[in-house]
């Protein structure tokens, strides 16, 4: 692999939504700043937005003030969330959201030119090209450099302070070693951790990008970052086998929950996300599956809307309708849920960041669905956090220096992914991967249990994914591709091995199906009612509780 | 569920292997292919870049797919989907890329 040293002012790791955001938003506060974002794909259609968008789920519409998303967010996960992190996103949502609309977001509107609304806090949209439209926009900025296909895997980190990070271009196999004053890390979530709905051929059919492998979680990890609130695992409602999002039928057309029998059971279990899955789950566990949207005896008009609805975003439904030669007036749309994700975007798991979105390692900051504590940020929270993170970056770097990576330091991680070119592996990438997801799957709450778990299950959980990771070492790599999926199940073994310690730290049962706990049946406010939180310190995973954090409260880390 | 890119269709091109954002397509010979068919997403963003609609979209058995193919046409402002069944049915849904959904 051929070295090459880079400089910059600002690294962006993952040109997705809040990365791009970042770097327009650097590029329109201090046009001279140099920035390079890496992202692993390329950012014309990479991330959570490739197919598309069919709603900004995020926005304050009239009526309603940055406080009722604040308490909206906060009911939905039954406490957990940082005021704070809530508050400040949500007073950015609608100025984010004008602006995609000046770089050719189409938007619905009335006949005054108001914004049509869906509900409380959607705008209906044209959202089939937003990947494109921010990443044209970022490809005219003249400072920032886009490397496409560059896979950061490791941040150089000395004395708690970020110096910069390693990848490498999975075309040539170009070895990156950037510096840089400061780094947000915007990598997006992690799927791909459990056994998904269709582990076939259709493995990567899942809800959440399979190219989102948790690398910004593992990387914060293994440097030493203080994670919060994995065990709030995000599992998703969604249509069965396309594993469609169900927001469009539920909110769009009123499409209700129904079972076998056609009764409607969606009160009886409680509205809020986790609810409204568990309450499938039992459904089905109890005999009256399977679960349904009841879209039957919708207009044709709405049929031919949900049609073209859904190719601006998930495609395969609507393929799934015509083929069947029956539209969803005709047929209810059958439901499940999908096996559980690490996505602080929906849920409040990730970095733990401070105010400003840094993270405990100095230098390093967090937007999007890596960074935790602030659940139901969508596609708008996410650019929120983007320009709240480069905000802060622009201030911090100020008077800072590109910080330095030594040349040993370059060399060990050079070699680490040379080894895996030259190893000789008794076992492939693939069959790992595969075993580490029915590892989750059978005892980290998996589909297979219903998303249940108990604490044997868990430490069981915990020693085989360790001997995973060794096996893992031993991989061979025929090319920089393959190099790429190395790297990707050791980011995801990573993160299931937090994953499972936090499950194991929570001994309550606060959100049914996102975390439940055999063990511990019931919510425990006297003891639970804090943030879980960890850091990696000596090869063990220490954990640490701290207090909750109101809005109009300036957090900062302190130790 | 994955694609398939008709080799003589193909002018080589490469505007699917760029945009896909699993990087699953590649080029060799000046005709691209999937390397890795089933790790595709499902995304549909290759379709949409492909001047010569040579990539066709499926649904897998696995997930109750029934072998239609799916290409998308663009002339401007529109995406024209094309979706061919096995029972020799076609559907196009045409989609103004400037026109907002209705929910």
């Amino acid at each position: 692999m051929n070295l090459q040293r880079l400089k910059t002012d600002i690294l962006i790791i993952g040109g997705g939504t809040s990365g791009c955001y970042s770097a327009l938003t650097i590029a329109e506060k201090n046009p001279e700043t140099k920035v390079i974002i890496c992202e692993k794909a390329n950012i014309k259609r990479s991330g959570c937005l490739a197919a598309g968008v069919n709603a900004l789920n995020a926005y304050i519409t009239e009526g309603h003030v940055p406080q009722d998303y604040v308490d909206y967010a906060r009911k939905d996960a039954d406490g957990i969330v940082r005021g704070d992190l809530l508050l400040t996103m949500s007073e950015r949502l609608n100025k984010v959201t004008a602006h995609l609309e000046k770089l050719g977001l189409v938007i619905l509107k009335d006949a005054n030119g108001k914004y049509v609304t869906r509900g409380n806090r959607n705008l209906k949209i044209n959202g089939e090209n937003i990947k494109p439209i921010l990443a044209d926009a970022v490809e005219n900025l003249e400072n920032v450099t886009v490397l496409n296909r560059v896979n950061m895997t490791d941040f150089s980190v000395s004395e708690n302070k970020i110096n910069g990070a390693f990848g490498f271009s999975i075309d040539d196999g170009t070895f990156y070693a950037i510096e840089a004053k400061a780094v947000i890390i915007a990598t997006g979530g992690a799927s791909g951790l459990y056994k998904p709905n269709n582990p076939g051929f259709s493995r990567h059919k899942m809800w959440y990008p399979p190219f989102n492998t948790g690398a910004g979680y593992a990387m914060g990890i293994r440097s030493g970052a203080e994670m919060t609130t994995f065990e709030m695992r995000f599992i998703a409602l969604r249509c069965k086998d396309t594993i469609a999002p169900t927001g469009t039928l539920a909110q769009g057309v009123g499409a209700k929950q129904v079972n076998s029998l056609g009764e409607v059971y969606e009160n009886k279990y409680g509205l809020t996300t986790s609810q409204r899955v568990y309450g499938t789950v039992m459904e089905n566990i109890e005999g009256r599956g399977p679960c349904y949207l009841k879209t039957e005896g919708i207009t044709s008009e709405q049929d031919e809307s949900l049609l073209k609805a859904y190719l601006n975003m998930a495609p395969s439904q609507t393929i799934k309708w015509i083929e069947s030669g029956k539209n969803p007036s005709q047929q209810n749309v059958e439901i499940e849920g999908t096996e559980p994700y690490i996505v602080g975007g929906h849920t409040a798991s990730g970095y733990w960041v401070d105010t400003k979105r840094a993270t405990t390692i100095k230098g390093l900051y967090a937007a999007g669905d890596v960074a935790g504590g602030s659940p139901q940020k969508y596609v708008t929270g996410a650019l929120a956090e983007g320009e709240i993170a480069a905000e802060s970056v622009l201030e911090y770097i100020e008077n800072m220096n590109i910080g330095t990576i030594s040349e040993k330091e370059i060399s060990l991680h050079k070699e680490q992914a040379e080894k895996y070119l030259n190893n000789n592996a008794r076992f492939t990438c693939e069959q790992i991967e595969e075993a580490m997801q029915t590892v989750m799957d059978s005892y980290a709450g998996g589909i297979k249990t219903n998303y249940r778990f108990n604490e044997k299950q868990l430490k069981l959980a915990d020693e085989k994914i360790i001997s995973l990771m060794k096996l893992a070492e031993e991989l061979h790599a025929e090319d920089f591709h393959e190099l790429m999926f190395i790297y990707e199940l050791r980011e995801r073994l990573t993160v299931c091995r937090s994953v499972i310690a936090h499950l194991m730290a929570r001994k309550e049962t606060r959100w049914h199906s996102f975390a439940e706990n055999l063990d511990y049946p019931e919510k425990d406010d006297k003891n639970f009612n804090c943030y879980v939180n960890s850091k990696l310190e000596n090869g063990e995973i220490k954990i640490i509780t701290r207090k909750l954090v109101k809005e109009h409260e300036n957090y900062e880390h302190s130790n | 569920m994955s694609i398939a890119i008709d080799r003589n269709k193909c002018i080589g091109c490469g505007k699917c292997s760029i945009v896909c954002p699993g990087s699953l397509i590649k080029v060799e010979n000046k005709k691209a292919f999937i390397k890795y068919p089933k790790d595709c997403w499902g995304c549909t963003s290759c379709l949409k870049e492909c001047p010569v609609n040579a990539v066709e979209f499926y649904l897998g058995a696995d997930i109750g797919g029934m072998g239609s193919l799916v290409h998308v046409e663009k002339n401007s402002n529109i995406l024209n989907w094309i979706i061919n069944r096995s029972d020799g049915i076609t559907t196009e849904i045409k989609i103004n890329t400037k026109e907002s959904n209705k929910y």
